[in-house]
This record gives structure tokens, C-alpha cells and sequence, in this order.
């Protein structure tokens, strides 16, 4: 069993502490139970199971530091891993960016751990790929898809008095269904940290009927459209954006939040004022860890609020340089989102492109933050306010603030990989050719 | 890959430094890296006992690895020392095939019980999941290879180079480009050595010492009145060498267009931090690209990354068949287009070949992770699909009754499936040099070094960057281009492969962290290739203003 609890983990770690010689000390312990299912061609194809356990073990003397690591935790080993870490200190340079370690700090309790998620089965596994095929070999379609859930514990002690401790469960699922004709192909991704809000049959379906209408898809020319991105679509894209939120390389004149002739855009607007963007470990639909692997304490923090950039995200040997208070990076993203749901957006809409999900998605140019990728799985066109007939793929070139900036609908926010999401309707999306990609 | 996939250096105290999780393992002292592991006697009689136990259990093959995986990276910026970091994992992976189905499970609890345990386990999982398998697992045979060893053939093992050695090399190197007018840079070193024994019921018992070097930088260049910004990367390749590659041998030294300096088998890191320094003060006035139609010329380093995905990945059979059809996908080079025997991949002079042998290449090995000896074979010939990449359990798919020995598992704790062996476009038979490529063109582009990549799920549209691109006209180089991107369709894209320089171009490009499967594992794989022209090819202009 690798999970601890808080009481076990924190004896593991002080009796680890006690050994410690070093100027200063911390240790993190992880362990987690991981299992999954994938199954291709309408059949199982592998399945698996992890257990994971590991106490990380930093010391320092001065400003050099030395880290090890051990998967076993009786005295000897715990006695052996902390000298380690020492005699690895002692022998390495000084890192002039070593900051001491964190005082206690308060956490607030996290939402992140279901029983429910824990007690996974391997038979649940099984059934889940059965959700999946059962239903797409009645509609001539062929499923390939992939579950994989884990529930684990991180903990964390130092030598000026911090502790931490945290247990969560998450679970994945995505699932491809392709027409065994070869000319459709539909999918969904969903994610939780409770088990049980997820319906297997619900999500295969959802796939299957994107399959069965993409089937047969006309060519129209690329070009500036209007779109309609699903949640899945619009996360990998505005995701991309976090790395620009780092304030030492804004600081330093190269990430999208440089500015000309120095400087950053802290303060200022960048996309539309509708658009806000924030992070909340709290929010208890996307739930995370309330603190970092550094030990700060993760709190509600605005990024862009009504269009302006409010934060960025300073490490602490950052934050003392600038004299500011550190800022931690966010564990999750929740953008504001309005009341339409997807049927009301394309009700309103006399032409465009729905778009079920972006792929293969990778940085053209850092400085305008200009990305390319693939429409896939699923691509309308739109007419009069009606889904008209399933067009070909798309390759676009855009970048996710020249889309927030042509904003013209926000609808209602779903999960997407931890993140909370809106549809949204954009004008103007660059797609900049054609693809023959099902 | 997935972010989720990597481990975060941070918790580890060391800065926002990313690296694969399975690259991760216990991190121990640099001196326990010399220790010798296992005694090949005793890995013998452990995964015999793997063997035996999982045919008493009614299995009808089974093969175990044994594995000790060490890495050692090295990370800088500027004039500091990032992070150091050496990791071990070692533990046994056995796979069964019980009802006609594949099992796995692994411990890394290498002693007679623990391997009994996971033998039990993996038998357990056949007999579950032979409840869901549709036809059974059919195995090209093998004949057994007894007791035989192979290793990369080496000159300077990384483990007996001292740390204090390479991170005074990554240092120089940094202070050669900030001397040169670079304002940041970030520099690295990856080092690999998989110590593999591997057994099978079909009487192998195979001993494999393997060695992989990565070292790579990105320099970067910031103009901050016009708030813009350049990186140039480093035109190393990861190799299947050891640190004999970190020599910078002049004789392993080539001259590419407009003054490039490219490497080989030995790279002179420090030459070309400084030769990055200059190029990415050059980009940042460099001229923003006119699209339009352009003859391409594409140095190795470039187009590595562009056959990898472009015909490696799509003639990969599970992926042909569906089996990766919810992650990167399925492939345009179907069993139709292959039966037919004239599938036009390319022009007549495009020749790729697959191979698991190539010296100082990723993928070199004695024997794959099945126990079937490295070999070479054609996937296109004369600019005709001839055939795939396939392993043991997938070759009866294409009538054919031999394995290619491309089958590879990440770590003993992860179940081994057909991954990527190197793909390389054979070079031009004709003496032909670059700087005679470019002065047969008219209005054309020169492109080094690799930059962004995308392709779609089949793997017909991509659209690729590149690290310098270079503005040819009339047979003349006449300077730097910025915002250079190429888009086109595969088969149109090779069908328009024009020339390819001779042997004394021909170099390989690697990727060190090609990701594929769910849960997602990673391999390293090599692409060789000589300088080569593509006309009309359509260049898109990638500056925006925001």
C-alpha cells in the first residue's frame, strides 16, 4: 500500500529529519496506485498497474545542496538516503539562486481526495471498454480508447518547522470511434477527480455520433472563419499561454509579456475585457493540491481580469531580486464563461466552423505566442444558425491572444484536463490550409 | 508528450527543469554509477526463474528483462550550474503469453519471490484478458541465440568522465556565447547507459550494454527597444555514442552553406555556441519572408525531423492497423497502397531505409527488445512503400515471417511494443556537394537545424520551421530570413524531392525523447540523411503583430 496518511508520512519523515547534519533540510514523500485499461480495434490491448513510493531527500550546507532519493523507509535506509544527500552537498558548487527553506505556512484543506476514485477495480476497467465497444460495434464504428486513474499522497517537512501533506485522485479517459469505413471519426476527452460523475456509455456516445456525422466531409477553402471551439479545443491552445506568465523571462525581454523597450505588461490590457482567467485550487469542480512542491501555499490568484494582465508568477529568488512577494505558478486554469450553451451558439451564428478538438499543437513563434496544430475528430460547418455537413480538417496558425482579442461569444465552462473551460465563439481564426486527415 | 509525463526538477530543489519521467529513477551518487550491477550468472538464473515459472503456469512463451537504466544530466544557464542529477532504476519486467494473450508485470524486487510474484501476476493478467482478445497473439518464430553479449562500441564511458569535466565544457561553451553578444543561455547535457539482459523460452539469453549522449543548448539573443527576441539551438545531434562525441575532432567538421559550421560524429560545442551567438543577433533584423513557392533546401539536421515524421511514423504497422488511433493516430500509407507494389511515396530517387545496426546511431543495437538480432530493410525504393516497421506479434499482418528487431520498452517496468527504428533517406549515388545544390537555385531556401513541427493524424498535412533559414537566389546565398515556415502533404513533398548531395554530406539527426502509447513511453531514434532540394514547395510567412 503506498498510501500513507498524514499521521505515517509525517513519522517516516521526521524520523528522516533526525538524522539530518546539514545546515538545513527538507524531504518529500510521495507514493501513489495507478491502473489502466487501453483498448484498440474494438478489443482490449494492454492494461496495467502501478504502485510508486519515493522520500526525496534535499540538504544543504550554505548555499550548496545535494539531493537523493529512496523507495524504502526503514531507519537504515532513511539514515543512509539523508547522508547521501549531505555528502552530495558538500561536494557540490555553490547555486548563487539557493534560497533557504520556508517557514510553517497554513494550507488550506484540499478537495481532491474520493474514496470512490481510490476503490477502482480492474473489472471496472474492463467495463469501461465495454461501454465503449459494446455500442460502437451495434453502430459500425470501431472504438480505441484509454482510462487511467491513480490516487496518491505527497507530504512535506523541513527543517525550519514547514509541514505539508496532501492525498488526491484523478482519473482520465479518452476515447477515438473511426466509421469502419474509413471516412468518419469522433472523440471525447473526460476527466475527474471523483469517479463517480463519469458515465462511460454517456462519453462513448458522444464520440460515436461525431463519428457517424463526420462521415463523407467537403473540402471548403481555408482561410479567417468564424469559429465555435468546444472546451477540448479552446484549453490546449489557451494553455500554452501559462509559460508566458513566468516574470523572469518577461523580465528578462523574452516571453509574449516583454515589452517594447523594457519592461512587462503587468497592468496591461491584452485581449478583450470579457476575459477572465484565473486559478483556484478551491474550486470544487476542478480541485487541486493547496500547496506547491516548494511548499507555498496555493490561493485564488487572477492572471487576466477583464482583459488586463494582473499577475505573473515570480519564483521567490525572482521575487527578493524585484522586491516583490513571490507569486507561485497556478495548479489549474478557470476562465469566465457565459450562460449559452453550445446549441445557443450555433443557433446564433449564420456562418462558421464548429471545432471538436486541436491537435499536434507546437510553438511557431514564441514572441507573438503563435501556435499551429490540426482540427480533428469532428469539424462542421455552420450555416444559418444550423450544423450543415462535416468539412475536412483544417491546419491553423494563430495565436491564443490574437483569438481572445476577436472574442465575440462566451458559453458555459466545462472540466477539460483540470481546467475550467467555456465554449467560445471567435471571429477571424486563421486556418491556413487543408488537411485529408479522418 | 504530455506535461504530465515529465517530472518537475523543482520539487527536487533545482529550478523549473523538466525531463521525462521514465528517465527518472533513484538519484545516487555519481560514484555508484561505476558500480557494476548484477552478475550476468545471476541475472541468468533470475530470469530463468522467470521462465520456468511462467511455463509451469501453462505459458506457452514468456521473455524477462532485467534491467539497470542510469542517466546523468547536466543543467546550465549563463555562468551557473543548474542541477546535476544521476538516477539508477533496476528491476525486472516479464512478459507472458497465456490463452493466446500477452501479460506483463514487473518488481523491482529482483530476488527468486519477487520475480515469482510478477510471473504469477503476469500470467493472471493473460488468462483475464483472453477473455477480450479476438484472435490470438501469432509470434514470427526466433531461433534462440544462447549466451551472447553486445555493447555500443564506445571509446570515453560518460560514467568515468567527471562531473566537474562536463560542467566546465557547458560553462565554456555558455561564456562563448554571451563573449559573442548572446544575452542567455541555457545549455544541457543528457547521458544514458542501459545495462539490458534479456531471456525468452526460445533459448536467448542476451546480455546488452548500451550508450546514448545528448548534449543541446538554445542561445538567445533580445533586442529590447523593439521588444523582440532569437534563439538559435544547437546543430549537435543526440548519438548512440559515448563521450568521445563531446570532442569537437575537426576532421568530424563540415561546412554548410553561408558559413555554417555542422558536425558529425564529434561536436565542437564551443564553436558552435559561438557561431549561435552571432547567427541569433543576425536574426533579430534578419528579413521577415515573402511567402510564396520556394525551392527548399534542407540540411540533414533539418531534415531529420522531417522524415521522422513524415515517413517514420506513418509506416509504423500498429499505427497502420489502428492500435494508436486514440493517441497520435492512424496513416495515410495503408495495406492497400502497399499491396498495390507502385505506391508512389516519392520521386524515383528517394530510397528509405530502416535499420537497427547504423554505427553511432540512436537505435543501434545488437539484439531488440524481443531477442531478434538488428538488421536493415528497405521501406521506400525507387520512391515505392515496399514495407513497414514491424515486430514478432505483427509481421504475419504483412505475409511476412521474420520480425524487423524493432520492438523497445522504455524501462523494465514498461511493456515493450514496436517503436521507431532509424529512418534514413539513403544519399544521393552521384557526386553532388551543397554548395553546388545551391547554385543550381534559382529562388530558394536554405534551412538548418530543427524548429517547430506539426502533422495531422494521418500524417498527410505538416507544417515544419527550422533553427536559420537562409535566402537563395540565383544560385547565390544573399542572406537571413526570419518567420519561415513550410507547409505541404507528404506525398506531394516527397514526389517533389529534386536531388540529394552525395556520401560526404550524409549525417545524422536524433530524437532523444520520441513519445508514443498510452501511458505514453519514450525512445531515442536516428535519421541520416544528405543535404537534399525540394521544389516548389509553399513557404508561409509566420510574423504576426499582437
Amino acid at each position: 500500500m503506498a498510501i500513507y496518511t498524514e499521521e505515517e508520512a509525517r513519522k517516516i519523515m521526521e524520523k528522516a529529519l533526525s538524522f539530518s547534519t546539514a545546515d538545513a533540510c527538507e524531504i518529500n514523500l510521495e507514493g501513489s496506485e495507478s491502473g489502466n485499461i487501453r483498448y484498440a480495434r474494438n478489443s482490449v490491448s494492454t492494461s496495467g498497474h502501478r504502485s510508486n513510493q519515493t522520500l526525496v531527500v534535499q540538504s544543504n550546507f550554505g548555499k550548496r545542496m545535494g539531493t537523493a532519493t529512496i523507495d524504502e523507509f526503514d531507519d537504515e535506509s532513511l539514515k543512509r538516503v539523508v547522508a547521501r544527500s549531505e555528502e552530495l552537498a558538500k561536494l557540490s558548487p555553490e547555486n548563487p539562486e539557493f534560497m533557504g527553506p520556508l517557514g510553517p505556512q497554513s494550507y488550506d484543506e484540499s478537495l481532491t481526495f474520493f474514496n470512490t476514485t481510490a476503490g477502482i477495480t480492474p473489472d471496472y476497467r474492463a467495463e469501461v471498454a465495454n461501454s465503449s465497444i459494446q455500442p460502437a460495434v451495434e453502430k459500425d464504428v470501431t472504438a480505441a480508447g484509454f482510462l487511467n486513474d491513480s490516487s496518491g499522497f505527497s507530504a512535506m517537512i523541513n527543517s525550519n518547522g514547514l509541514f505539508a501533506y496532501n492525498k488526491s485522485t484523478s482519473v482520465e479517459f479518452t476515447v477515438t470511434m473511426r466509421t469502419n469505413d474509413g471516412t468518419g471519426s469522433g472523440w471525447v476527452t473526460r476527466d475527474f477527480n471523483d469517479i463517480s460523475k463519469f458515465n462511460a456509455l454517456e462519453a462513448s456516445n458522444v464520440a460515436i455520433d461525431k463519428a457517424v456525422m463526420s462521415r463523407e466531409a467537403k473540402a471548403i477553402e481555408p482561410g479567417k472563419y468564424t469559429v465555435i471551439l468546444e472546451p477540448a479545443a479552446a484549453s490546449d491552445l489557451l494553455g500554452r499561454m501559462g509559460s508566458a506568465l513566468n516574470a523572469r523571462s518577461a523580465d528578462e525581454g523574452r516571453n509574449f509579456m516583454s515589452k517594447e523597450g523594457g519592461g512587462t505588461k503587468l497592468g496591461e490590457k491584452i485581449v478583450d475585457e470579457r476575459v477572465s482567467i484565473w486559478s483556484d485550487p478551491l474550486n470544487p469542480d476542478v480541485p487541486t493540491s493547496t500547496w506547491n512542491g516548494a511548499g507555498q501555499p496555493l490561493k485564488k490568484m487572477n492572471w487576466i481580469e477583464n482583459g488586463v494582465v494582473k499577475n505573473l508568477a515570480y519564483s521567490r529568488f525572482w521575487a527578493k531580486e524585484k522586491g516583490v512577494d513571490p507569486v507561485p505558478f497556478p495548479s489549474n486554469f478557470i476562465m469566465q464563461g457565459g450562460d449559452a450553451s453550445l446549441e445557443d451558439l450555433i443557433k446564433g451564428t449564420k456562418k462558421g466552423i464548429l471545432v471538436t478538438r486541436l491537435w499536434y499543437i507546437r510553438s511557431v513563434d514564441p514572441q507573438t505566442l503563435l501556435y499551429t496544430g490540426l482540427t480533428r475528430d469532428g469539424t462542421f460547418y455552420i450555416e444559418n444558425g444550423q450544423i450543415k455537413y462535416p468539412v475536412k480538417n483544417f491546419r491553423f496558425n494563430e495565436s491564443p491572444i490574437i483569438m481572445l482579442n476577436n472574442l465575440e461569444t462566451l458559453g458555459k465552462q466545462v472540466r477539460v484536463d483540470g481546467n475550467l473551460i467555456p465554449y467560445m465563439k471567435i471571429r477571424d481564426f486563421t486556418f491556413t490550409s487543408l488537411s485529408d486527415a479522418v | 508528450m504530455k506535461r504530465r509525463d515529465f517530472v518537475q526538477l523543482s520539487s527536487l530543489g533545482a529550478g523549473a527543469l523538466m525531463v521525462p519521467s521514465a528517465m527518472m529513477g533513484n538519484i545516487i551518487p555519481v560514484e555508484a554509477m561505476l558500480e557494476p550491477g548484477m552478475d550476468v550468472i545471476v541475472k541468468k538464473r533470475m530470469a530463468d526463474v522467470a521462465l520456468n515459472t511462467a511455463k509451469s503456469l501453462g505459458a506457452t512463451y514468456a521473455d524477462a528483462r532485467i534491467g539497470r537504466y542510469l542517466n546523468q544530466y547536466v543543467f546550465t544557464r549563463e555562468d551557473k550550474v543548474q542541477n546535476v542529477v544521476n538516477t539508477e532504476s533496476f528491476g525486472i519486467g516479464i512478459r507472458v503469453i497465456a490463452n493466446g494473450t500477452w501479460g506483463f508485470a514487473s518488481t523491482n524486487n529482483v530476488s527468486e519471490d519477487g520475480i515469482k510474484k510478477a510471473t504469477q501476476q503476469a500470467v493472471a493478467i493473460a488468462k483475464a484478458n483472453s477473455k477480450f482478445q479476438k484472435e490470438p497473439v501469432k509470434l514470427a518464430p526466433v531461433s534462440g541465440h544462447g549466451e551472447v553479449s553486445w555493447k555500443t562500441p564506445i571509446k570515453k564511458d560518460f560514467k568515468d568522465v567527471p562531473v566537474s569535466e562536463k560542467v566546465d565544457l557547458l560553462l565554456k561553451a555558455n561564456s562563448a556565447a554571451m563573449e559573442n553578444g548572446a544575452n542567455f543561455v541555457n545549455s544541457a547535457l543528457f547521458m544514458v547507459n542501459e545495462q539490458k539482459y534479456f531471456a525468452s523460452t526460445d533459448g536467448s539469453y542476451i546480455d546488452q550494454d548500451i550508450h546514448r549522449i545528448w548534449p543541446t543548448f538554445g542561445v538567445t539573443a533580445v533586442d529590447r527597444e523593439a521588444g523582440k527576441f532569437k534563439t538559435r539551438q544547437a546543430m549537435s545531434a543526440p548519438m548512440g555514442m559515448g563521450y568521445e562525441y563531446m570532442d569537437g575532432l575537426d576532421s568530424e567538421k563540415l561546412e554548410g552553406a553561408a558559413g555554417l559550421k555542422l558536425y558529425r560524429g564529434s561536436y565542437d560545442m564551443v564553436e558552435d555556441a559561438t557561431t549561435a551567438a552571432m547567427q541569433a543577433k543576425e536574426m533579430l533584423s534578419a528579413k521577415s519572408v515573402d511567402p510564396g513557392k520556394y525551392d527548399l533546401v534542407l540540411e540533414p539536421n533539418h531534415l531529420g525531423l522531417t522524415i521522422h515524421e513524415s515517413v517514420g511514423h506513418p509506416t509504423e504497422l500498429d499505427r497502420v492497423l489502428g492500435y494508436e488511433a486514440n493517441y497520435a493516430g492512424t496513416s495515410f500509407a495503408t495495406m492497400d497502397k502497399w499491396k498495390s507494389g507502385n505506391f508512389k511515396y516519392g520521386s524515383d530517387i528517394v530510397n528509405i531505409v530502416a535499420d537497427k545496426v547504423q554505427p553511432g546511431s540512436l537505435g543501434a543495437v545488437g539484439y531488440d527488445d524481443e531477442g531478434v538480432k538488428g538488421k536493415q530493410w528497405d521501406i521506400i525504393r525507387n520512391g515505392v512503400l515496399v514495407n513497414y516497421q514491424a515486430i514478432r506479434d505483427q509481421v504475419n499482418m504483412i505475409d511476412q515471417n521474420e520480425s524487423h528487431g524493432c520492438c523497445y520498452a522504455q524501462s523494465w517496468n514498461d511493456v515493450q511494443f514496436q517503436r521507431m527504428p532509424n529512418i534514413s533517406l539513403e544519399a544521393g549515388k552521384d557526386k553532388y556537394s551543397v554548395a553546388e545544390m545551391i547554385k543550381d537555385v534559382e529562388k530558394g531556401i536554405y534551412i538548418a537545424g530543427r524548429g517547430s513541427y506539426s502533422i495531422d493524424q494521418q500524417r498527410y498535412n505538416f507544417q515544419f520551421g527550422g533553427t536559420a533559414f537562409y535566402e537563395i537566389k540565383n544560385g547565390e546565398i544573399v542572406g537571413m530570413l526570419n518567420d519561415v515556415a513550410y507547409q505541404s502533404n507528404t506525398q506531394e513533398f516527397w514526389n517533389s524531392c529534386a536531388k540529394i548531395c552525395d556520401e560526404s554530406d550524409y549525417r545524422l539527426f536524433g530524437s532523444f525523447f520520441d513519445g508514443k502509447g498510452q501511458p505514453s513511453q519514450i525512445s531515442a531514434v536516428s535519421h541520416g540523411s544528405s543535404t537534399t532540394r525540394f521544389n516548389d514547395i509553399n513557404v508561409i510567412n509566420t510574423g504576426r503583430s499582437v
